[in-house]
């Protein structure tokens, strides 16, 4: 048994977080500091674990098993893979950030929004290392609560119905998962992910195992969010606080992403197989459809919203190529699918940090402008040339311009997915066109060219020295990860290959 | 059995009554009692309910033999009894001083309190038809007279009317069910009445209506659809802390006699009476959930949502297991329910009964901004509320886990699947409430929380969350509890 850095990952803080139970609410800065604090340390520990995870070996590694619940056999265990690694450190980069970020902008109950916090930083944590149906269960919905109250108190002026349509979208998907969860308890005897992965319960009754499938399927669309389970989305990511936001985004909807890759494409492969157009197809969907939607926003916010939409299409399609795969035989459809998921894992990835970034991004011009109307802007490139930059870099990312980390995701995930299912993947590069008007058209030239009002935007500040810190590491690993994605590349090829390789 | 054993067996329900003697006895010394004798009287009244659990884990399961006949002290019954002392323990601490301002009388509350639990310990310990109804009926007189104990408010007494009709008329169905039985069989002990009416020619098309009959009796308690409509009114308005003990106590008392009867009596008849209760669990759980969502007092919005949980536990006797080694065996998912909804429902009473007596007001409305007036209450109200959903992390998770997992195991998915979708619609209703205490802005004075109810909100918290993640110990009670009835292994 060696030294259980996963726990301590996951762990630490809601440790903090109850630390700060017991400060005084007028302490803020204390407060403020202290979850700063204690957000370094699972970020340190992420970082070495990607270092030290042995990318030779592969598999789960780093694992920790002890009995939790003896009568029903459910285990406290523990794991992380090539792909749940770059989502642990994705989590820890994104929630120190936003507690940075928050410091300067957060002031009214401060002492409960770090609380809140640091419980949900765990809740995520928990669900990308386990690998035990009830412990990721457990930790699935912990992190729904958080999140909940985060929108309904901080969020905006129609906080309280984004938050209660948050939980009841997700919740409604999670008790299907649960049926699904006791239904393979059932069958195979454990609750154990792994073990269920190889011997693929309900193998012999195809209405079971495609029951399962959907209710797994639907659990984690609801999160991705999928169309056409995204309606609660645009409204959540547009009416929390922009640290709730760059988290909703950058790692909540991976959570969705990541349960179809760590549970339904490895237990399921049989239905998934079966399902594989319907499940490209709603990909395909979100991607055109989410993108031709940004087009029609005029809510900077919304329009980032919808565009996380259509970037966790090409995810989804990417994984229903890897399932539609298995329909051939010969070693090269293997070796597409293998590059379709790491494309889909990637963009999950370059996702996280491009899209936290653009709301980040859209929160600072909230602070300054109180208005994110994309009508009310225009030259603003002049007067905020720093953030004007910022925001380019950041928008070019996002539309897979090529040196910029987004590229590769969509480009593996094209790659792939073309071998596969050409046809529906032809009609996804509409969407790559779509995401360049968005982000070319509504948001650079209607925000930062065109006429200036001096009189109503003279105030305007440019970025202050915290929100440039905020965006600095982003800004490296975009444009680190566009020039060399090697080190993202290779940790996730070892998950996806083998992932494949066992199919 | 010797009379030693007879006296071990029975000694937590003599303390009871002793103790209810005892408080009766000081109360009329002291004639309008002053703060410092409340005390006194509670502090007693707790000391007997302590005594008494002592006792019960003490001797509780010295003898797998019924007393006389009568009274069984198994495993089953000793879960009951300790769940109601538990509960009891926790309501007498929650009533400190609630009834100040409403009533000169205070004294006999506490000693009707231990009454009515006595008569629980009976209840859920009758292995013979005749003891059963005998302390069906002193449960109810007891309860009838703490739901109109407030005799100056109108409210009071039209909860206790109500109770004591729909109470009246279920107890002589029972009855006419339990002439029914016997009339066919010739015995009044559970354990004959099997036998019996396997061998008698008639028994197959009574034992139907018998069924039936007996439903009424036991579903009044327990608040099952069609015979819950009395429930609303007497929770709204009898004292809060009597609405507390009547969700839990007469609840789980109510349960554990149908499982009883059931199981030991009617097994033969399983079919008949799983199609039964399948119907009323399913038509429970939604009407409570669905009546639930327009409530705007939150004594009435816990009574429905009682009903919807008494919909939800039922799952585990449809689901009832035997012979499989598994440890789902359904009807220990009710037990496991039951525990964790005796925390988690007391806890969010107490909460009630704080806010109640800093505003006056049960109103919804009136939640508004408790986070700022005392952030102990709303964060202890929240997480009883989220074991309610059935969180993951909370006793209520752990409960629901059980009957839910029951139902997949015998393949009733529909069951399951009507279940968790009222989970979510339940979700609604229980948000509104964290709605109003964190999102929305209201009075901000802050509201000073009597000490003896911080501790149960502090106790039932606590036990929420250890049932909800270390939820073993708790799983093999119940589980061990179950055997007795010949369920599992």
């Amino acid at each position: 048994m060696g030294f259980p850095i996963l726990s301590i990952i996951t762990f630490t803080p809601a440790i903090g977080a109850l630390i700060i139970l017991f400060f005084p609410k007028e302490k803020v800065n204390l407060i403020r500091r202290f979850a700063i604090a204690v957000s370094l340390i699972p970020l340190a520990l992420s970082a070495y674990l990607w270092f030290a995870y042995n990318q030779t070996e592969g598999g789960m590694q780093f694992v920790e098993r002890h009995i939790w619940i003896p009568a029903i056999n459910v285990w406290y265990h523990v794991g992380v893979d090539g792909i749940s690694v770059p989502m642990v450190f994705l989590t820890s980069l994104l929630s120190t950030l936003g507690y940075f970020y928050s410091a300067y902008t957060i002031h009214e109950r401060v002492k409960e929004y770090y609380f809140l916090f640091l419980l949900l930083q765990t809740g995520m944590y928990g669900v990308f290392v386990a690998l035990d149906f009830v412990l990721f269960y457990v930790f699935w919905e912990v992190g729904l609560v958080p999140m909940y109250l985060l929108i309904g108190v901080w969020g905006g002026a129609n906080r309280e119905y984004a938050a209660i349509k948050f939980f009841l979208y997700t919740l409604a998907g999670s008790v299907f998962m649960l049926l699904a969860i006791l239904g393979i308890y059932f069958t195979t005897g454990s609750f154990d992910i792994l073990k269920a992965a190889e011997v693929h319960p309900f193998a012999d009754n195809f209405t079971l195992a495609s029951l399962a499938f959907w209710a797994f399927f639907v659990a984690f669309a609801i999160k991705v969010p999928s169309f056409p389970f995204h309606t609660w989305l645009p409204d959540a990511h547009t009416e929390a606080p922009t640290a709730g936001s760059v988290i909703l985004a950058g790692i909540l909807l991976k959570l969705g992403c990541y349960g179809l890759l760590r549970i339904v494409l490895p237990i399921f492969p049989e239905p998934f197989r079966f399902y594989a157009p319907i499940v490209a197809a709603l990909g395909l969907i979100s991607i055109v459809y989410g993108a031709f939607v940004c087009m029609a926003q005029w809510d900077l916010k919304r329009l980032i919203a919808y565009s996380s939409v259509a970037h966790m299409g090409y995810v989804v399609l990417g994984i229903a190529a890897a399932a539609a795969s298995l329909n051939f035989n010969h070693p090269a459809f293997k070796e597409s699918a293998a590059i379709a998921l790491n494309g889909a894992t990637m963009q999950m990835f370059n996702h996280g940090i491009i899209t936290g970034g653009l709301f980040f991004l859209v929160g600072m011009i909230y602070e300054r402008a109180h208005t994110r109307d994309l009508k009310v802007f225009g030259g603003l490139g002049a007067k905020l040339p720093y953030y004007y930059g910022v925001v380019m870099v950041t928008g070019l990312a996002s539309l897979g311009l090529p040196g910029l980390a987004g590229f590769w995701g969509e480009f593996l995930v094209f790659r792939g997915a073309f071998h596969i299912i050409p046809y529906i993947t032809a009609f996804g590069v509409l969407g790559v066109v779509a995401t360049a008007g968005y982000i070319l058209w509504k948001v650079v030239q209607f925000m930062f060219l065109g006429p200036f009002n001096q009189e109503k935007w003279g105030h305007l500040t440019d970025m202050e020295a915290f929100e440039k810190v905020t965006m600095w590491p982003l800004l490296l690993f975009m444009v680190g990860l566009g020039f060399y994605p090697a080190p993202l590349l290779n940790i996730i090829n070892t998950a996806t290959t083998a992932l494949m390789g066992k199919l | 059995m010797s009379a030693v054993e007879i006296l071990q067996a029975f000694a937590p329900e003599l303390v009871l009554f002793l103790g209810a003697l005892v408080l009766l006895a000081l109360d009329m010394a002291w004639r309008r009692l002053g703060e410092g004798k409340e005390a006194t009287i509670l502090s007693l009244a707790v000391a007997f309910v302590i005594l008494s659990l002592l006792l019960l884990l003490g001797f509780g399961k010295a003898s797998a033999l019924p007393i006389w006949g009568m009274l069984a002290s198994d495993q089953f019954a000793f879960f009951f009894k300790g769940l109601a002392l538990i509960g009891t323990g926790l309501v007498l601490l929650s009533s400190y001083r609630y009834l100040e301002g409403h009533t000169p009388y205070r004294g006999e509350f506490y000693a009707f309190l231990l009454l009515v639990t006595l008569a629980i310990m009976l209840v859920v310990g009758a292995v013979n038809l005749l003891m059963l109804y005998l302390a069906f009926e002193f449960l109810s007189l007891t309860s009838y007279i703490l739901v109109g104990y407030l005799r100056e408010e109108g409210k009071s007494s039209e909860a206790a009317i109500k109770y004591f009709l729909y109470g009246v008329t279920a107890s002589a169905m029972m009855l006419y069910g339990i002439s029914l039985l016997y009339g066919v069989t010739g015995t009044l002990d559970l354990v004959k009445i099997g036998p019996a009416l396997a061998s008698s020619g008639a028994g197959s098309w009574l034992a139907f209506p018998a069924i039936v009959l007996l439903l009424a009796g036991f579903g009044f308690k327990i608040a099952l659809v069609p015979f819950h409509q009395w429930s609303p009114d007497t929770y709204e308005g009898a004292p809060t802390p009597v609405t507390a003990f009547l969700s839990v106590g007469p609840k789980a008392a109510g349960f554990a006699v149908l499982a009883r009867v059931f199981i030991t009596a009617l097994s033969r008849f399983q079919p008949e009476w799983v199609s039964v209760l399948a119907g009323i669990s399913m038509v429970t759980m939604t009407l409570g959930n669905l009546v639930a969502l327009r409530q705007e007092n939150i004594k009435r919005m816990l009574a429905y949502s009682s009903i919807a949980h008494a919909g939800y536990i039922l799952i585990g006797l449809v689901c009832l297991v035997s012979g499989v080694t598994s440890n789902f065996t359904g009807l220990n998912g009710v037990l496991i329910y039951l525990l964790a909804y005796l925390f988690t429902n007391l806890g969010a009473f107490a909460v009630v009964i704080a806010v109640e007596r800093a505003t006056g007001s049960n109103r919804i409305a009136d939640y508004a901004g408790l986070v700022k007036r005392e952030p102990l209450l709303a964060g202890a109200m929240i997480v009883f509320l989220l074991s309610l959903i059935g969180i993951p992390g909370t006793g209520g998770f752990v409960g629901k886990f059980f009957v839910f997992g029951a139902a997949i195991q015998v393949q009733f998915y529909v069951l399951a699947l009507v279940g968790v979708i009222n989970s979510v619609i339940s979700a609604f209703y229980y948000l509104n409430v964290v709605r109003h205490m964190f999102f929305l802005r209201g009075e901000e004075k802050p509201i000073a929380v009597e000490l003896t109810l911080k501790w149960v909100i502090v106790a039932s918290l606590i036990a929420v969350f250890v049932i909800g993640l270390y939820p073993h110990p708790f799983i093999s009670l119940g589980t061990k509890a179950v055997q007795i009835l010949g369920v599992a292994f």
